[in-house]
């Protein structure tokens, strides 16, 4: 059974980590649209594989994963935008965990915008 | 909305933008297989004509656009089993808040499996870790708990709930105790 005095050291061990994490700029944001729209069209488990991969990559001390109400394209839901400062947002549209997963590897960690995934491929 | 613990998501979103500072999900399930889900806040509440409008599908406070789907599609759950939806709320200084609570027939072929409830709650806690969330489901198997102010007792000031390490930790305690009655 996991105990509390486990949470307790798992505290200890963060404390110095979160301290570090404070002191530097998150620099990107990833927001996953999870209104009644994006949770019906499968935005749980898309929101759930940017947390992972984020971690998983080492990211979180720059990546920062949150939650945002009804973006206003509900047929493209689950939408997901990145914000990069000094760059210009990225509408990701349709999105599910796998797409997901190549998002955080090519355009989180590798910098290149995942051109078929983006709302101007669909519109256009 | 393909899964029960979806619904819950979208619901308790309600009480988060009413400004809740403790948020209460429970799932109660007796002898005969009639589950209540019960979503408990103290945010703003709503005045008795806003309480009037939110079945109907053709209200929402958003301003993206004119529908509002939640309630609506939680009734619909809810009834489809022969279950109902009912919502206690106040605006009072003393007692704000807002209760939700459906009642289910999990017997009925129109019941709407549970699904993942562990994720449900996990990415309520993690985008929203200034709430004080506490998750009860109870059923005549088993009895699962979990208490944010406990588990913020512990962390102190220095550690977000929302930290991935912790959110980890979070879902093997519920895991484990959905597994123990397994």
């Amino acid at each position: 059974m996991k105990s509390l005095q486990e949470l307790a050291a798992i505290r200890e061990k963060m404390k110095d980590k979160v301290a570090i994490r404070e002191a530097s700029d998150n620099t990107v944001r990833i927001v996953v649209g999870m209104a009644t729209c994006g949770i019906a069209a499968g935005a749980r488990p898309v929101l759930s594989q940017f947390v992972e991969e984020v971690n998983k990559e080492g990211l979180s001390d720059k990546v920062t994963v949150t939650q945002t109400g009804c973006i206003g394209l509900c047929q493209y839901e689950p939408i997901v935008e990145i914000f990069e400062s000094g760059k210009e947002k990225t509408t990701y549209v349709k999105m599910d965990a796998e797409k997901a997963k190549r998002v955080v590897a090519e355009h989180i960690k590798g910098g290149k915008v995942v051109t078929e995934y983006t709302i101007g491929n669909y519109k256009a | 909305m393909k899964e029960l613990s979806l619904n819950i998501l979208d619901i308790t979103k309600n009480s988060v933008t009413a400004g809740a500072k403790n948020i209460e999900i429970s799932l109660i399930e007796d002898e005969k297989g009639i589950l209540t889900l019960s979503i408990k806040d103290d945010g703003c509440g709503m005045s008795d004509e806003t309480l009037q409008k939110v079945s109907n599908p053709f209200y929402t406070t958003r301003t993206t656009r004119k529908v509002g789907m939640g309630i609506p599609l939680l009734t619909l759950a809810a009834e489809q089993t022969g279950g109902k939806v009912s919502i206690i709320s106040s605006t009072k200084a003393e007692d704000h808040g807002t209760t939700i609570s459906a009642t289910f027939d999990t017997k009925s072929i129109d019941f709407t499996p549970l699904g993942d409830i562990v994720e449900t709650v996990c990415l309520l806690i993690q985008g929203n870790p200034e709430i004080d969330f506490v998750f009860i489901h109870q059923t005549p198997k088993f009895n699962v708990r979990l208490s944010i102010p406990e588990i913020k007792e512990i962390l102190g000031e220095d550690v977000s709930v929302a930290e991935f390490e912790i959110i980890q930790w979070i879902k093997g305690f519920l895991d484990e105790q959905y597994n123990d009655v397994q």
